[in-house]
């Protein structure tokens, strides 16, 4: 499904990624994780289309298409979603409106027909009640005054509605208390499919307590410098990153 | 200044020839009032940019221009073209004034109570006066501004409104103002007088329009006097020409316990100025002043508002709105004066703008006079462009660029809007607001 090769990004003159690689399956649900400061959010930002990254080299190849050439439009309507680490708030437009422009926008790219508020209202109630948001929130301006945890909550809700094929979270389990987490977690489980994939970036391991990974990718200094099963998260949680950082000084170079 | 000199004396013989046949010349008190407004305005002339609240705005292409007061004519309208002018779907009395002057045939009365006067000032100048005398010209300082002082001393016609104790309006009363294009410039002085007494409460829609193209000048001022506990919202819609001159004053006077929310939605006029000056005499009195300008092309919109506290307990609220594109220039100078004896004054202004392109720009000011000592004052004025992180979390919901621009700049227009209670009036602001941007249909669209 996604393809990331050799992946060199500049952000004004500094490297921050020095030669990602990464295959990503259908089906599959992948973990980043890494210090503080090694590229994770620059990855997410670069995979939605954000602005204000240079691509120096490489490739990103999405369902065999050349995912950098996309506007970010373009890619929320093929499938890929970026949950944010920081959600924007939008004063004056609100949540409803904003959702049914993005659902009918996507809807349309694929071919299918429109959905009236008839059809919209129930969809999102349902989906708003498995994430034990209040409906409330549909009438509030997007994230303006949501308290840190309900804009996580509604990343994943948009994500619930939005239904894409390759999610994207960026950090999602930072700020949220146990309750939360929980919340969250089920809701991206939730979305788990055979034809879908799922990228989870994050810090900590506690997340990966919820959403159990197929693979983790530990992110050093813009290249990836470990990969593993599930059980690496243990390591990285008892150990530290200061451990894989010290192996990859001691071990061969990591781009071998 | 010669230039300006020469015109000051053309606006005196013009006066002179005025005079005689003004409505409400017989009386006494109306006369006196307009000499004496004249003669202020001679003194005066017109403000230039030394002086500090013109300090941004330039009318010289005002006191230069040779305006002709337009007076007699008829003017052939249809209703059909006045139709365009109305609010779908909005119940309403609807007073048109053409070129300044009353037209019966055009306007039409809708509900209105027992009791209520709706009319032109000129027929009550002259058969009815009693009810004006106590206020026309009490309230807008013609001492200090020589636009009001111009408007008093040619005060002709506007609307006339008293709604009598204990009254309330079931409809709103829309009050048109078209200038028709003429062979010369014409000025007009409209001029308004609401009397909401004590307990009443009304909606009134101040609309000022063009009919074809070429250069006029509208002139206005309302004073509206909201008695004890009255309820008064009044909206100002300019969407004059980008050839018109607007200069316009409202002076609201505020009773003990009384509510003013005042909207103005200003997206027309060559040069425009809004003079907005309530003042909360009464104890206890509620000020809303909410107002949305848009500007584009070489418009020059320039917002003056002059929120006085006098009585304590009062609370005011404004939020003017900013949107400039082209080479437009805006300015906002929002000055709050909190007189002594006005404790426990919570006054509080916003004024927020938004510049489309590089070459608009925008003048913000925010001046706070406080001379009590229990009062909670707060000011804040923002100037900025679309929000880019906005633009692209939109986009990464699947949102086309072009409509989340769209979608941001009108919701920054809405948030003003939504303060608009009355939802035939809201809805067809709207619509003008998303008529104003190519990016509208864009919206219109999504809708």
């Amino acid at each position: 499904m996604l393809e990331i090769n050799n992946l060199h990004v500049k952000v004004g003159n500094q490297k921050i990624l020095k030669g990602v690689n990464l295959k990503v399956n259908a089906g599959e649900v992948h973990s980043i994780m890494g210090p503080n400061g090694s590229g994770k959010s620059t990855l997410a930002q670069v995979l939605a289309g954000r602005e204000g990254y240079e691509v120096t080299a490489g490739e990103v190849i999405y369902e065999g298409k050349n995912l950098l050439e996309m506007p970010p439009e373009e890619r929320a309507c093929a499938g890929v979603f970026l949950a944010f680490q920081y959600p924007v708030e939008i004063p004056g437009v609100n949540n409803a409106y904003f959702l049914k422009a993005g659902l009918n926008a996507i809807r349309k790219y694929q071919g299918l027909e429109e959905l009236d508020a008839m059809d919209f209202l129930p969809l999102v109630k349902e989906k708003m009640k498995a994430l034990e948001i209040d409906e409330l929130l549909l009438n509030r301006s997007v994230n303006e005054g949501f308290s840190g945890g309900e804009k996580k909550r509604n990343e994943v809700f948009q994500m619930s509605v939005l239904e894409p094929k390759l999610a994207i979270l960026d950090e999602t389990d930072s700020g949220l208390d146990i309750d939360a987490l929980r919340i969250v977690a089920n809701g991206v489980n939730a979305l788990r499919s055979p034809d879908r994939a799922i990228i989870v970036v994050t810090h900590y391991q506690r997340l990966l307590n919820y959403i159990i990974p197929d693979y983790i990718h530990v992110l050093v200094d813009g290249r990836i410098v470990k990969s593993g099963g599930k059980e690496l998260a243990l390591e990285l949680e008892n150990k530290g990153y200061a451990w894989v950082e010290a192996e990859i000084h001691t071990a061969a170079p990591a781009n071998a | 200044m010669t230039v300006v000199t020469q015109q000051i004396d053309s606006y005196l013989e013009s006066f002179a020839r005025f005079e005689n046949s003004a409505p409400g010349s017989g009386q006494g008190w109306a006369r006196s009032i307009r000499q004496a407004a004249i003669t202020r305005f001679s003194e005066l002339g017109f403000p230039t940019i030394r002086d500090e609240d013109w300090r941004f705005t330039s009318v010289a292409p005002i006191a230069q221009a040779d305006f002709k007061l337009a007076r007699d004519g008829r003017f052939a309208l249809s209703s059909r073209e006045i139709g365009q002018f109305t609010f779908p779907g909005l119940a309403c009395s609807q007073l048109v004034f053409v070129n300044g002057r009353y037209s019966p045939e055009l306007s039409s009365l809708g509900l209105l109570p027992n009791g209520v006067t709706v009319g032109s000032l000129a027929w009550f100048l002259d058969n009815d006066p009693d009810l004006a005398e106590p206020h026309l010209a009490r309230y807008a300082d013609y001492q200090q501004d020589a636009f009001a002082a111009l408007n008093t001393a040619f005060m002709e016609d506007g609307a006339f409104v008293h709604i009598p104790r204990g009254t309330v309006l079931p409809e709103p009363i829309h009050l048109l103002y078209i200038s028709t294009a003429a062979g010369a410039p014409l000025i007009t002085h409209p001029r308004n007088l609401i009397l909401a007494d004590e307990d009443s409460q009304a909606t009134i829609v101040e609309d000022y329009v063009s009919l074809g193209s070429g250069v006029h000048f509208s002139n206005s001022v309302t004073e509206a006097v909201l008695g004890q506990n009255s309820v008064l919202s009044h909206y100002r819609l300019e969407r004059e020409s980008k050839e018109a001159f607007n200069i316009s004053t409202l002076r609201f006077q505020q009773g003990r316990s009384s509510s003013l929310a005042s909207h103005s939605v200003l997206l027309g006029g060559a040069l425009m100025r809004n003079n907005i000056h309530p003042a909360l005499a009464g104890e206890g009195c509620d000020c809303l002043i909410n107002g949305l300008f848009m500007a584009t092309g070489r418009q020059h919109m320039d917002n003056y508002m002059k929120v006085e506290h006098a009585g304590p307990h009062c609370n005011s609220r404004q939020f003017y709105h900013g949107i400039l594109d082209g080479r437009s220039r805006g300015v906002f100078h929002g000055r709050i004066i909190v007189h002594k004896d006005a404790q426990k004054t919570d006054a509080k202004q916003t004024n927020r703008n938004l510049l489309l392109s590089e070459n608009a720009q925008i003048d913000t000011k925010p001046q706070l006079e406080i001379y009590a000592d229990d009062v909670k004052c707060t000011h804040g004025a923002t100037i900025g462009q679309i929000d880019e992180d906005a633009i692209f979390y939109l986009r990464s919901r699947g949102i086309a660029e072009e409509s989340a621009r769209a979608l941001l700049l009108f919701a920054f227009a809405g948030e003003c809007l939504q303060r608009m209670k009355i939802e035939p009036i809201r809805k067809h602001l709207e619509a003008l607001v998303t008529q104003w941007s190519p990016l509208g249909k864009l919206l219109e669209e999504a809708r």
